[in-house]
């Protein structure tokens, strides 16, 4: 497995590949974005107690689950560069974190937008949207953090460290916050209290779970590319890259 | 004793582009380089004693150092450069300031990381025998070390424990006395003037075991007379085996100049 | 004078000494974040009013979030003036482990802060009626509950150490991690209120103790090594 990674340990190798497989992520994403969201918004069968306002389910779920999951990601990111010293994994990071603060913030939005026919109320401290609320908070630090060092390479050591600490706190922050708000309000209303999901609405679901996987690669490869270039702008390469760019922007112009 | 050093440094980020770019290119041996060292970082250590085997005849070379590459703030500070220093040398690092002669003494102290390449202390990798080459390192930076809520003697005191030496108070004051702080022993730091609180950290070095002694400006606020006595000093260490490594703005006066090894860091290309 | 490996126990021995030593001469550093714990507890009754069934319902989440916040007020105390006169990097440049010096820090840092804490109070549970039956678990819960505050505290003064600007990120960093003390901590108080046994949360509160006695102190040697960088 070293050995197929070794090209990709170059800066110059990664930021070509992660242009290369830009487009056929973005045109993944649009498809089934287009497929899952049409199919989820148009066809699929209202929720017989919640109505239309279920709706919101295909976009708030996955943006939940992907809030999670890039924290994670970012997670091991981090510990593969500090343990390896794998620069790149560094960048990659960085590339996460403020994508996974936006849908973490999507997450809450749309759960307070969900929140607001089924309870009557904009917010209610449920034990999943506090624990979205917190995992912003770990979001925002680890990019404060990121901001406040002016050298990158450290700056990606520090969050680094930051994003492990707050990777081993998750599940226990996740589970007193559910403690909590099981001993605080007896029986909580489940959002999920269906254990299985009828046929005709897990299909769109998935569509759009994978269209917005593919959405989140999209941005997260746009961010990794802008920040090997952040990282590596004394290298030639990337010089010649900008001067072949301002080169061909000029004739353009012309 | 062999020093090679190769040093490329720019102004500029637009200079560097200009002139240099070719210099900095990524060629496939060092492209190679890279890879391994992300993927195997302990592989490093052999590569590096392949090379001090072309200087080093019986005994290994006190620190030396492998193609050290300095980026800050997206400056690059210096590139590829490769140093040894053995027993008995005297090495002044010169050059402007902001050239990285303290960015250099710091990655050689082991305190902060280069971009790329290694240190090694007697042909290991420092990150590898952290507590053996800290026993034998004495670092002293910009900052002094020194506590302005204790006592001289209590600082002092505290800096030598901390690296290892225990010593009775009467030794404690004649270490003082031999750092002209005759008196002041019992007065607290923040009573001290400049020259007092470097006096305080240098006072170590009249005790200390460790055969690396790593100098920023030690020289600071220092009167003519103590600077005379340091030099004594470090004459004193390098001829028992041990290396001082300096930066400095004035020269060193009792050393003749073919006694002391300069690595020059400067701009290119002016 | 002799070159000795100094054992463990000397070492923290050695550290603990300094960081006492030094704080006894500076006693605003033990004083000031007690008088602000004392402040914040009294501003609630002012700003929610002085009825005795509320205040002493709210009582353990008062004193809570105010030990939270001036146990973040002192952090800033812990490696600050070390990092500015350069004793942090003799230390990390020692070849005594990281661990323990970090770890030593730590306790004093506990010493100075958290246990003037625990000790006053009691003192503002009157103040606020807090249930008689609860002051047993108030203690308890201080006394394992103030030592995670520093451990995991001394993790973000390390990563923020370097920074010019630090104090307000490193609430944002440091606030969020504080969560599961703060919840276990006051339900153990409102169970002992109602007479029921609380020992379940202390338990926990005990885990989260050893959990970051252990991990904390590697966190924050790699913390400050990137910080001293």
């Amino acid at each position: 497995m070293w050995k197929w990674l070794h090209p990709y340990a170059n800066p110059e190798v990664s930021y070509h590949f992660a242009g290369k497989i830009l487009p056929w992520l973005s045109a993944l994403a649009a498809l089934f974005l287009s497929i899952g969201l049409i199919w989820a918004l148009a066809f699929a069968p209202a929720d017989y107690q919640q109505g239309d306002s279920f709706r919101i389910f295909y976009i708030h779920v996955p943006a939940a689950s992907l809030s999670m999951g890039i924290y994670l990601g970012m997670a091991i990111a981090a510990f593969t560069s500090l343990v390896w010293q794998f620069k790149l994994a560094d960048a990659s990071a960085a590339a996460m974190a403020p994508v996974g603060a936006t849908f973490t913030a999507i997450a809450l939005i749309t759960g307070a937008a969900w929140g607001k026919p089924m309870w009557g109320t904009w917010w209610i401290w449920d034990a999943r949207l506090t624990s979205e609320l917190i995992l912003l908070f770990l979001y925002l630090g680890v990019i404060a953090l990121h901001n406040a060092f002016e050298d990158k390479n450290l700056a990606g050591k520090a969050a680094g460290i930051l994003t492990l600490v707050g990777v081993i706190n998750l599940p226990i922050i996740k589970y007193s916050v559910e403690w909590w708000n099981t001993l605080h309000q007896g029986s909580t209303v489940s959002k999920l209290g269906k254990p299985s999901m009828s046929v005709d609405m897990l299909w769109p679901f998935v569509f759009c779970f994978l269209g917005f996987i593919f959405l989140v690669s999209v941005f997260i490869c746009i961010r990794f590319r802008s920040e090997i270039l952040a990282r590596n702008s004394i290298r030639p390469w990337v010089r010649t890259l900008v001067s072949e760019h301002i080169a061909q922007e000029k004739t353009n112009a012309v | 004793m062999i020093l090679r050093y190769r040093i490329i440094r720019s102004k500029s980020k637009n200079d560097l582009h200009q002139n240099k770019a070719n210099r900095v290119r990524l060629d496939f041996v060092r492209y190679f380089q890279y890879v391994k060292e992300c993927i195997f970082p302990l592989s490093a250590n052999l590569a590096a004693s392949e090379t001090d085997s072309l200087a080093a005849e019986n005994q290994p070379a006190l620190l030396s150092a492998t193609n050290l590459t300095c980026i800050r703030e997206e400056r690059l500070l210096f590139d590829q450069l490769t140093l040894e220093i053995n027993a008995g040398d005297i090495v002044q690092i010169e050059g402007p300031n902001g050239s990285g002669k303290t960015s250099l003494l710091r990655i050689l102290a082991g305190l902060s990381q280069p971009y790329n390449g290694d240190v090694f202390y007697k042909n290991q990798l420092i990150t590898q025998s952290r507590e053996e080459f800290h026993q034998n390192l004495l670092y002293l930076g910009h900052l002094a070390g020194v506590k302005d809520e204790m006592t001289a003697q209590e600082n002092l005191n505290f800096n030598l424990t901390l690296h290892g030496l225990s010593i009775h108070s009467s030794e404690l004051e004649e270490t003082l006395t031999l750092a002209n702080l005759t008196g002041f022993e019992d007065s607290l730091a923040s009573h001290l003037s400049a020259g007092q609180h470097r006096r305080i950290a240098l006072a170590r070095l009249y005790k200390s075991t460790a055969d690396i002694w790593i100098l920023d400006e030690p020289f600071t606020a220092i009167d003519k007379q103590g600077v005379n006595s340091l030099e004594q000093l470090f004459k004193a260490h390098i001829k028992q085996g041990g290396c001082v490594i300096l930066t400095t703005h004035q020269d060193l006066l009792t050393f003749s100049p073919s006694q002391v090894k300069k690595i020059t860091l400067d701009y290119i290309g002016e | 004078m002799s070159v000795a490996n100094l054992s463990y126990r000397a070492v923290f021995a050695l550290v603990l000494k300094r960081d006492l030593t030094i704080a006894m001469r500076h006693k605003d550093d033990i004083i000031n974040p007690l008088l602000f714990f004392v402040i914040v507890v009294t501003l609630f009754p002012l700003g929610i009013g002085p009825e005795a069934q509320t205040l002493s319902r709210i009582a353990p989440g008062i004193i809570w979030v105010a030990a939270l916040l001036s146990t973040l007020l002192s952090l800033d105390r812990l490696f600050k003036s070390d990092h500015v006169d350069g004793s942090l990097e003799q230390m990390l440049l020692s070849p005594q482990p990281v661990f323990i010096l970090v770890l030593a820090k730590i306790v004093a840092h506990w010493l100075i802060t958290g246990l003037p804490l625990i000790l006053i109070a009691p003192l503002l549970a009157v103040l606020l009626h807090l249930n008689e039956q609860s002051y047993g678990a108030l203690i308890l819960t201080l006394l394992l509950g103030t030592p995670v505050l520093s451990l995991l505290g001394a993790i973000g003064v390390a990563l923020t150490v370097g920074i010019k600007k630090g104090g307000v990120l490193l609430s944002l960093l440091v606030l969020p991690l504080y969560i599961p003390v703060l919840i276990f901590a006051t339900s153990a108080i409102d169970t002992a209120a109602l007479g029921l046994p609380y020992s379940g949360q202390l338990a926990i509160i005990a885990a989260l103790f050893f959990g970051s006695l252990t991990l904390a102190p590697f966190a924050v040697g790699a913390a400050l090594k990137v910080s001293t960088n």
